[in-house]
């Protein structure tokens, strides 16, 4: 096996079997540990995940292209996500995201070349209150203008 | 109305989300008393008395589905927290985890002990990364204290409860789909029946709750299931907090009696409308329930008083549009999310979804032909109850709604290929 998890990762797929009556439970749960560890999930980090959890690779397959939150590809050092759902279009998700396409110079989808940010749009992140909003990383930011969206790129190293 | 306090009462307080604050306020006596003096049936009957009833969408009675879980099962049994909050318009779930994750765990040890569950999984939807440290440290703290574990309390009841994060699918909301997601498979959902009662996580009995429901738990037991009664209406008891967004001046949560109208909710707590526009449209209970005219805002937000003028209360998800939306386009939306959420598994609903998109696609570039809103609505009406779960209802139920009550609109884009509203409003700003 040419990809494996750190001894300190290992620790916590041990940790995520015992919350479980089956390793099959442990799924969803090791693609997210493996998302963190390796950045990506490509088709050796899939078998990998079939092994630990002892079910077909199919399986695995299937379930990590069915969930939005998996990426197949490299992204990124940040990820924003930009809401697109009712309460956000109603606000000027439309406005939100232009401008982050035309500041960026890449679409929804890519990756800007210096491989600082990923740009995705995606469904309400439920944090509606906040419209338009978008997820830098793990955190939820809005309300978002022109000047708010600067600011928040500028601190993205 | 005023708002109330109940689950709301500590937001606000410093530190409102740690075990010595919660408890400072009152926290964790109902399950103590619970567990040093209440059988398991007493629990479920003073929650039925209380009329909770689910506030994830449904609106099941929540003490009659404790109810259903046998009681002479020797399988193991399991309390899911449904914390995958995702009906668009929806937030009120990641308060509560945020600022008062101890009331939930404390609902959840009620429950468990109610239906004699020994194991509880919180299902949170992947994108709630603070929430779910926050749970991650309550839960931490409640081990550290005894609260949670071999022996809860000292009083010789066992329970665990473990996080299970979800990976961005709006369909997992749904409780069969769910399961299927704890389960660590994609989210497909169940027919029912089996109901998850009888056949749930790993084939076990199992009772799903929202985060909301479970929280208010605590409180019914401490303050009597008839105060909680008397704060509702006939049949929907209690309070709820409703998630407030689009076009009011105060977006954000409002914790209110369930007589309280939709009208006092805009106008009085949320603010009322931006910049003193006029109220075009509501929908009041997350994307997929029935969209409201303005002059039909004179209503209660129970379940019963919505589903009265055929709409639903669902999941509290009050989204405000004011004068200028473009209905054509706000549905527009609805119908991407859906199509885009439709797990693929019933034909009506994944057909039907695509059906109605690329329609929805080809009149906002112009190229709607007359029969486009006729049938609109009826493939919406072909959907409507011919699917597994209720996403194909979700995704069929606002564009009837759009089409019967904004139907000049529809038909305005249509015939001009073009929408005139955003035209007038363009003019009016430039």
């Amino acid at each position: 096996m040419s990809v494996a998890f750190r001894s300190s990762a290992l620790e916590k797929v041990q940790e995520i079997f015992r919350r479980y009556p089956d390793r099959r439970a442990a799924v969803i749960q090791l693609l997210h540990l493996a998302q963190e560890e390796f950045g990506y999930i490509g088709p050796e980090v899939e078998r990998y995940v079939a092994e630990l959890t002892q079910v077909p690779p199919v399986f695995v397959h299937q379930v990590l292209t069915f969930y939005g939150m998996f990426r197949t590809q490299p992204a990124g050092r940040h990820h924003i996500k930009v809401c697109r759902s009712i309460a956000c279009h109603l606000m000027g998700a439309t406005s939100v995201l232009e401008y982050l396409e035309k500041k960026l110079g890449i679409r929804a989808g890519q990756t800007t070349p210096d491989g600082r940010i990923t740009l995705s749009t995606v469904e309400c992140l439920g944090a509606c209150e906040l419209a338009p909003m978008m997820q830098v990383d793990d955190d939820f930011c809005g309300p978002l203008d022109e000047q708010r969206i600067d600011e928040v790129l500028e601190k993205l190293k | 109305m005023p708002q109330v306090k109940i689950i709301t009462q500590l937001f606000g307080v410093e530190d409102s989300h740690r075990l010595p604050v919660y408890e400072r306020h009152g926290g964790y006596q109902a399950i103590r008393k619970v567990l040093s003096g209440m059988s398991p049936e007493a629990v479920i009957e003073e929650v039925k008395k209380s009329r909770l009833r689910g506030l994830g969408g449904a609106g099941f009675p929540t003490g009659l589905k404790w109810s259903f879980v046998p009681k002479d099962s020797q399988r193991p049994k399991y309390v899911v927290v449904n914390a995958d909050e995702g009906e668009p318009g929806t937030f009120k779930d990641r308060y509560i985890m945020m600022n008062v994750p101890h009331n939930l765990l404390e609902g959840i040890m009620i429950a468990a002990y109610a239906i004699g569950a020994h194991t509880a999984y919180i299902y949170l939807r992947g994108e709630y990364v603070h929430p779910r440290r926050r749970l991650e440290q309550a839960i931490a703290e409640a081990y550290a204290k005894g609260y949670l574990g071999e022996n809860i309390f000292g009083l010789g009841y066992k329970l665990d409860v473990y996080i299970h994060v979800g990976a961005g699918a709006y369909i997992c909301g749904e409780e069969t789909a769910l399961l299927e997601s704890l389960e660590g498979k994609k989210g497909w959902p169940r027919l029912k029946p089996p109901f998850p009662a009888t056949v749930g996580a790993f084939g076990c009995p199992t009772v799903v709750n929202n985060v909301e429901t479970l929280s208010y738990v605590p409180h019914i037991i401490q303050r009597g299931a008839e105060w909680f009664a008397s704060l509702g209406t006939e049949r929907s008891g209690g309070a709820r907090i409703l998630s407030v967004s689009g076009h009011v001046r105060r977006p954000g949560i409002y914790e209110v009696t369930m007589s309280t109208t939709l009208r006092e909710v805009i106008y009085e707590h949320a603010g009322g409308i931006r910049e003193g526009r006029a109220l075009k449209a509501v929908i009041p209970g997350g994307s997929s329930s029935p969209v409201l005219r303005a002059e039909e805002v004179d209503v209660a937000c129970c379940f019963d008083a919505l589903a009265s003028i055929g709409s639903m209360a669902g999941s509290g998800g009050v989204i405000v549009m004011d004068e200028t939306t473009c209905m054509f386009d706000a549905l527009h939306n609805i119908v991407q999310f859906y199509a885009h959420e439709s797990c693929g598994q019933c034909t009506p609903c994944r057909v039907g979804t695509g059906w109605l998109k690329r329609i929805m696609d080809r009149i906002g570039e112009g190229r709607g032909v007359p029969e486009d809103v006729d049938n609109l609505r009826a493939i919406a009406a072909d959907m409507l109850g011919r699917t597994i779960c209720p996403l194909g209802d979700a995704a069929a139920m606002p564009v009837m709604s759009f089409v019967d009550k904004f139907r000049e609109e529809f038909e305005q884009h249509v015939r001009e290929g073009r929408c005139s509203l955003r035209q007038t409003v363009r003019e009016a700003v430039s």
